[in-house]
């Protein structure tokens, strides 16, 4: 290859071309790593996934926009393997903007050996994530349940009255995850 | 461009040269570091591969042939299109490409060989590896990938059937190959150009293969780091895809598919460039809009980062982002069509005949074009979510890469076999192989669009009654044409063997330094470089 190179002897030779598109390689694979905490970040501002904010808020009072009424539903889902019982206590409620409601979801654990579960909310449509705001929630942590052991979970929350004009019904969704293995090790 | 023909007399003259040696046997091939050699053993593979692929989509013809389950059960259906899909695209059309440039780079900007010649034995031979990973998973008990090849998490992750780590590696090491074969074409290219081949006098061919290796630099990694992500989450306890854990479903489909959308102008990119070689070459004329044409695949290779997410459009995005999508991909359109009216504009008042790599260029135009059509209506978001997975979108990729991809390829290797073989291949066979195909291909994609309009799902083994006739057609086409390209085989094989023998420049129209030298072409080419003007 030496009479290659030899042939172009003006050129930048092959190493440092080489240098920097294998840097580029890395450069390339770390930014797909990247993308993970920008996703995140992009979805906080976008709302883009429906996630909902995992830290409870302060309530901002900011009046109540008594001429719109929302309608909040309520959905919960169990993940493959989990042996529980996780509903709402009611389906859906009617709520305005800037009004504070709490709503109970009721959980059991109908096997016979311990459990934590973790649910991990979602709203859909998803541009109505941002202005879902959780003040206390108990999918903010963990819920370990022993075998056969039931309990009352708390939701409580007001729809910002940011919200836009043309969102009428949002809808909450749980899904309940089995995160012993996780949480074991 | 002019050029000088002066290279014939001086390789005689290095025949004294050690370089000359060749090993025998199996050696010679192992141990090659040739780029002749190692292109031909890529268009081997890719072959090899490509008759595999199609041997797995001739049973799935054969399940779709009537409703109801006849042959395979649903399984083992999902592994037969999810690894028809890897091998096609990973195995058959990239390698293919990977063996022209090979072949033909080096010839045709006057370089002696790829700048990194053992470099490029290694980037070959780790790919049969690769495919036996992902094959042997097929004699497994737990089976082969059956996620689809675009192993969507939570498919790949939790609900895999066990075959996640062998599919993983197998994609590494592919990535790893190709990216060592990107590396190998930029450094060729930008270091080895004859004297006076300025960047504006490279020919076409070779800008396509220069864009298309920046694109495979730019996201290979970022499918090997999706895939060592579905790794970790599916056997080392992390979270990136699972949302118990925090992660997101979703943000696999983000990664993947900014993957993804370049990489399908990886696999037509090249093919872009094969016949900018020959329509001008069977027109008798230069090149219309030589510029605007090396523009606009810059700039589909740019815009093909900006346009992931509409194979996303029914995951519930915000409007802006399903506009903004749909728009980008729309502007995708513009510089597609400068291509193909240049095309069209090199053939107009040309002086054109209809030899074997014509008929494919030409086919290839209108067939690409209606697969680019296709494009466009899926491009609209409000439509995609009707013609979201169903067969629409079937016909509309298999237009694109069988009428696409692979007919360039055709035209490519019946243009160039002469110079490979030294022998002219039979052409009354070559043309039975051509309108043999041209029929079966359409006849096997074209009612597959207004199956996906029906609403015909892809992915199933199985459908609703009314879809039966069509599925009929579409599996005659289908066996018609994996069997017509057992004619293909047949003209290598003999042109191999023997034939007419081909003069140094067989097309009167043909341009181009490859054309300077003898056919078949001496092991060493270009030893010492030819003057351009």
């Amino acid at each position: 290859m030496d009479k290659g190179s030899a042939q172009n002897t003006d050129k930048p030779n092959n190493s440092k071309v080489i240098k920097k598109l294998v840097l580029v390689v890395f450069a390339m694979f770390g930014f797909g790593f990247a993308l993970v905490p920008l996703y995140d970040v992009f979805c906080d501002i976008t709302g883009l996934n429906g996630k909902t904010n995992e830290v409870g808020v302060i309530y901002k009072d900011e009046g109540i926009d008594t001429s719109r009424t929302i309608t909040v539903q309520f959905i919960t889902r169990m993940a493959k393997g989990i042996p529980w019982q996780f509903e709402p206590e009611i389906n859906e409620i009617s709520v305005h903007p800037g009004e504070v409601k709490f709503v109970s979801f009721y959980a059991k654990n109908k096997s016979k050996h311990d459990i934590v579960g973790q649910a991990v909310p979602s709203v859909s449509p998803g541009v109505a994530a941002g202005y879902f705001q959780k003040i206390e929630c108990f999918c903010f942590t963990q819920q370990p349940l022993k075998a056969g052991e039931e309990v009352e979970m708390g939701l409580q929350f007001y729809v910002d009255i940011d919200l836009p004009s043309e969102i009428t019904t949002l809808t909450l969704s749980y899904t309940l995850y089995d995160i012993s293995a996780k949480v074991g090790s | 461009m002019a050029t000088e023909i002066i290279n014939e007399s001086l390789d005689d003259a290095h025949t004294d040269d050690h370089h000359d040696y060749k090993m025998t046997g199996i050696k010679r091939w192992l141990y090659t570091t040739n780029h002749k050699d190692i292109g031909t053993l890529y268009l081997w593979f890719a072959f090899i591969m490509f008759l595999t692929g199609g041997a797995l989509a001739m049973v799935i013809r054969a399940e779709l042939f009537q409703p109801g389950l006849q042959i395979v059960e649903p399984d083992f259906f999902n592994q037969l299109t999810t690894v028809h899909g890897l091998i096609m695209v990973f195995g058959a059309i990239m390698p293919a490409f990977t063996g022209f440039a090979n072949w033909m780079l080096p010839m045709m900007i006057g370089a002696p060989d790829m700048a990194l010649p053992r470099m490029n034995n290694w980037s070959f031979w780790i790919l049969p590896f690769a495919f036996a990973i992902l094959l042997s998973s097929f004699f497994m008990e737990s089976g082969a990938p059956n996620f689809g090849w675009t192993f969507y998490a939570p498919l790949s992750t939790t609900y895999s059937n066990g075959s996640t780590a062998f599919f993983v590696f197998a994609v590494h090491i592919m990535g790893i190959s190709s990216i060592m074969g990107a590396i190998n074409i930029v450094v060729t290219i930008m270091n080895l150009r004859a004297p006076g081949m300025t960047y504006m006098k490279m020919p076409l061919f070779v800008w396509t293969f220069f864009i298309t290796a920046y694109l495979l630099i730019a996201v290979m990694p970022v499918l090997a780091g999706v895939v060592t992500m579905l790794l970790t989450d599916t056997y080392f306890g992390t979270s990136f895809f699972d949302a118990a854990g925090g992660g997101d479903p979703v943000m696999f489909q983000h990664i993947f598919w900014f993957f993804g959308h370049p990489e399908v102008y990886i696999m037509i990119l090249p093919a872009f460039g094969i016949v900018s070689t020959t329509i001008p070459a069977f027109s008798r004329k230069k090149l219309f809009g030589y510029s605007s044409m090396v523009y606009a695949t810059s700039s589909i290779a740019l815009l093909s980062f900006v346009v992931w997410a509409h194979h996303m459009f029914t995951t519930g995005m915000p409007l802006f982002g399903e506009l903004f999508f749909m728009y980008c991909t729309m502007l995708i359109a513009v510089p597609t069509g400068v291509k193909v009216f240049n095309w069209v504009a090199t053939m107009w008042r040309g002086s054109l005949s209809f030899e074997t790599p014509m008929l494919f260029s030409i086919a290839f135009v209108i067939l690409f074009t209606i697969g680019g059509f296709s494009g466009l209506m899926l491009a609209m978001t409000p439509v995609d979510f009707q013609y979201h997975d169903t067969y629409f979108v079937v016909a509309h990729f298999h237009y694109v890469l069988v009428t696409g991809s692979l007919f360039s390829i055709y035209a490519g290797a019946y243009y160039w076999l002469p110079k490979w073989t030294g022998h002219m291949y039979n052409d009354s066979l070559s043309k039975w192989h051509f309108w043999c195909s041209l029929i079966s291909v359409n006849l096997l994609f074209f009612p597959m669009h207004f199956l996906g309009l029906a609403g015909m799902p892809r992915r199933i083994p199985d459908y609703a009654l009314q879809f039966a006739d069509f599925n009929k057609w579409v599996s005659i086409g289908g066996f018609a044409f994996g069997l017509s390209q057992l004619i293909f085989l047949a003209v290598v094989i003999k042109c191999i063997k023997g034939g007419k023998k081909a003069p140094a420049k067989p097309w009167d129209g043909a341009e181009g330094l490859e054309w300077t030298v003898a056919s078949p072409a001496p092991y060493h080419t270009f030893s010492t470089p030819p003057k351009i003007d």
